[in-house]
């Protein structure tokens, strides 16, 4: 396999996501569960281009590119260029000049890493850290990887698992990417929220759709609550973070009520006590903790992936 | 200067001639002495075509489109007739920018422009500009439009459609509701809920449409409604025309070409606004524009310069170029889809928009008429390229596409001002 972009999971096949998988398992075997350094990436520039804050998946990416033993310019847009008015295109270019050999961009605005890879902006591998409301490849992935892990399942196997992503999946990118990919690996995916922050064409999402948290709870296996936006409520979307909380939050008496071997995910950062609520954030059940540290493995299996070998000879 | 056009066929299949005397068509010369005869080598004559939707971005925005480049785009697309939209900076809201713009178009001398002007002060939407004085004024401006901006006050809508009737102007909405709206990218649809774009919902521009056809009935004057995008759209406005309300309509070529699937891309040439919509809504544009429901075809030619559209997809600005792509894409869209024939498609590109504007003497091949017309080549095969674009501003589509309709000659007064092949040489 070689990838050149990961610009969104609708871009990847079973197979190439089964691949990055496995390749992260065995990233996280030659370490024996802590974090190898690999000589692998040795020479090469990857560049973390960050339009939005963000901490995990900044240090994410950092992480497992030093980890590989690469080169990382981190960039980001307060403080730059890009603060005095210069475009994406400009500032691509400019990177490009630099001699990038991959890109890891995040953006507010959906499609951007399209735009980068499409244009010819960058002759290096661009990799989608989340690009406004569509999509966060990256981010699905490591929900899979820990996943499998998490239930001894074989890596890119979700066959018959019932999973419950719950909140804004409107503005959602990390919805949008977890429905395409947990949906192709066999999951059976059920989007719950208020009409308000769910899509209108949700239909083009291979998802049930509920507005209730409390039907059916105790027959997910899976549960994954979002982080609701404060912004959310003052755009009419919800009353208020009250009342949004009653209906939707995983509270202590939803967490009661979960099948006894059902887990917990959020992509983070949270809401404690809006969306989430401590006792279930903290829970033997969360595998919140396991998504940060998994991410790193699933990220060097990426970027091992991209700019290094192939999956042959990091198996041999 | 006597011109007899010979060898050509009109655009039923008919053999005819065309006789053109002092820049206009004759039955017969004053003398037979002096005349000139053009051979047309068995191409198809059509009317010079006219454009009731075209941004000219003069004054203030020359950058991407000024009055000479515009007039030679559009008549290698076989316009003589546009209309130019009111938000160019400063914007034309009074009587001096109007002026200025008729006497550029005046000055140019191979294209008539008649200056839209905006309904209200600075499109804003809030106090109805001088349209009286607009009228008044050498450009004598008929028809108004905040377009780019939907007259969104119910009351201000009102007040607009019943002044205008003091000179039988007419108001050209450009139906969006500002509020479901904010921020929207792309149609609300399959395409959105795939991609997480800003969904931009049909009910948007439909509701509009419906206030705005009763109020239009209610005052007694007339709408003419920009750009219809959606099947409800035309759905009402059938329902409106059924009752005799004085309503008429225009559509893009773009729209009704293409579908939101293009969205997939995020490629900025796709961002227009109204957005693209979907597959179905296309079938009911060709539809509404087939059976009168949609009475004409309007280009919204809207220029942009590349780094409005070289960026991220929600920071590129609306819009594409359209006057050179409109005569080939709406003869894809409709004749070669069998929906109508090209005598039936000229009618919604020449007689019908001219009728609409008031603007006499053009859009039609009979005696009296303005000698302006274009030949065309029927049945041929050839690709749309920067190359042969002569707008300003390359933000097209279609480039890369192939078309079976060419234009190769066009006339303006009966003065040749495009020939394909001289330009080619």
């Amino acid at each position: 396999m070689r990838l050149q972009h990961l610009l969104g999971i609708q871009d990847l096949n079973v197979d190439q996501a089964t691949q990055i998988l496995n390749t992260a398992l065995e990233i996280r075997n030659l370490g024996s569960q802590s974090l190898p350094k690999l000589p692998t990436l040795r020479g090469k520039t990857i560049v973390n281009l960050f339009y939005e804050d963000s901490t995990r998946t900044r240090i994410s990416f950092e992480t497992a590119a030093k980890r590989l033993s690469a080169d990382v310019i981190n960039f980001s847009a307060r403080g730059s260029s890009v603060s005095k008015g210069e475009s994406l295109k400009d500032t691509a270019l400019t990177l490009q000049a630099m001699g990038a050999d991959a890109v890891v961009l995040r953006h507010p605005s959906s499609g951007a890493a399209h735009r980068l890879a499409s244009e010819a902006w960058i002759h290096g591998s661009v990799i989608n850290a989340g690009d406004g409301t569509n999509e966060h490849p990256t981010q699905a992935l490591l929900d899979v990887f820990t996943l499998c892990l998490e239930l001894n399942r074989p890596m890119g196997d979700l066959q018959g698992l019932r999973i419950a992503i719950v909140g804004d999946i409107l503005h959602s990118r990390v919805a949008r990417s977890n429905s395409f990919l947990m949906n192709a690996l066999g999951a059976e995916i059920t989007l719950i929220s208020p009409p308000t922050l769910l899509p209108v064409g949700i239909a083009a999402l291979p998802v049930s759709v509920s507005y209730s948290f409390d039907d059916d709870l105790n027959q997910y296996d899976v549960v994954m609550m979002l982080r609701i936006q404060s912004e959310r409520f003052a755009e009419e979307y919800f009353p208020n973070e009250r009342e949004y909380s009653r209906a939707y939050g995983l509270n202590a008496e939803r967490l009661s009520q979960l099948h006894k071997r059902a887990v917990i995910m959020h992509p983070g950062p949270m809401n404690r006590g809006l969306e989430i609520s401590a006792r279930a954030a903290d829970s033997e059940r969360s595998l919140i903790l396991n998504q940060v540290t998994n991410g790193i493995f699933l990220r060097m299996a990426l970027l091992y992936l991209m700019l290094g070998g192939s999956v042959e000879e990091v198996l041999a | 200067m006597k011109i007899k056009v010979t060898n050509i066929q009109d655009s039923l299949g008919k053999k005819i001639t065309l006789s053109v005397e002092n820049g206009f068509f004759v039955s017969s010369f004053s003398g037979e002495n002096d005349v000139e005869i053009l051979d047309g080598q068995g191409l198809t004559v059509i009317p010079g075509l006219v454009d009731l939707h075209t941004h000219l971005r003069t004054p203030g925005m020359e950058d991407a489109e000024d009055i000479d480049s515009g007039a030679r785009a559009a008549n290698a697309g076989g316009y003589t007739a546009l209309s130019a939209m009111p938000n160019t900076s400063p914007i034309a809201d009074n009587a001096g920018v109007v002026e200025q713009i008729y006497s550029a178009g005046k000055k140019n001398g191979n294209v008539s422009i008649f200056p839209i002007g905006a309904v209200t002060v600075g499109q804003k939407g809030e106090r109805l500009s001088e349209m009286n004085a607009m009228h008044l004024s050498q450009a004598k401006v008929r028809i108004f439009s905040d377009d780019g901006n939907c007259v969104s006050d119910s009351l201000v809508m009102r007040r607009a459609l019943e002044y205008v009737k003091t000179f039988d102007g007419i108001i050209a909405q450009h139906a969006q509701d500002p509020r479901l709206t904010e921020k929207a990218q792309i149609h609300e649809g399959l395409i959105s809920a795939r991609l997480g774009l800003k969904g931009w919902p049909a009910v948007a521009e439909e509701a509009i449409i419906a206030r705005d056809v009763l109020i239009a009935s209610h005052v007694e004057s007339r709408l003419h409604i920009c750009h219809v995008t959606t099947a409800g759209g035309v759905e009402i406005i059938r329902w409106a025309k059924e009752r005799g309300f004085p309503v008429t309509a225009e559509v893009t070529p773009h729209h009704l070409l293409l579908t939101d699937s293009e969205t997939l891309s995020f490629d900025p040439k796709f961002k227009v606004n109204p957005p693209l919509r979907s597959e179905s809504d296309v079938r009911a544009l060709r539809e509404g524009l087939a059976d009168g429901t949609i009475d004409i075809v309007a280009t919204d030619h809207a220029p942009h310069q590349n780094e409005n559209k070289d960026t991220e997809w929600d920071r590129a600005a609306f819009g594409m170029i359209g006057l050179q792509s409109s005569f080939p894409v709406s003869y894809q869209a409709m004749v070669e889809s069998g929906l109508i024939s090209l005598s039936e498609l000229i009618e919604r590109m020449a007689a019908k928009p001219a009728s609409i504007g008031g603007y006499s003497g053009h859009g039609s091949l009979e005696p009296g008429y303005l000698a302006n017309f274009s030949l065309v080549k029927l049945d041929t095969e050839w690709v749309f390229t920067d190359f042969v674009n002569y707008s300003k501003s390359s933000n097209s589509p279609f480039f890369g596409s192939s078309f079976s309709v060419l234009i190769e000659e066009t006339f303006f007064q009966g003065r040749s001002v495009f020939s394909r092949k001289a330009n080619l040489q």
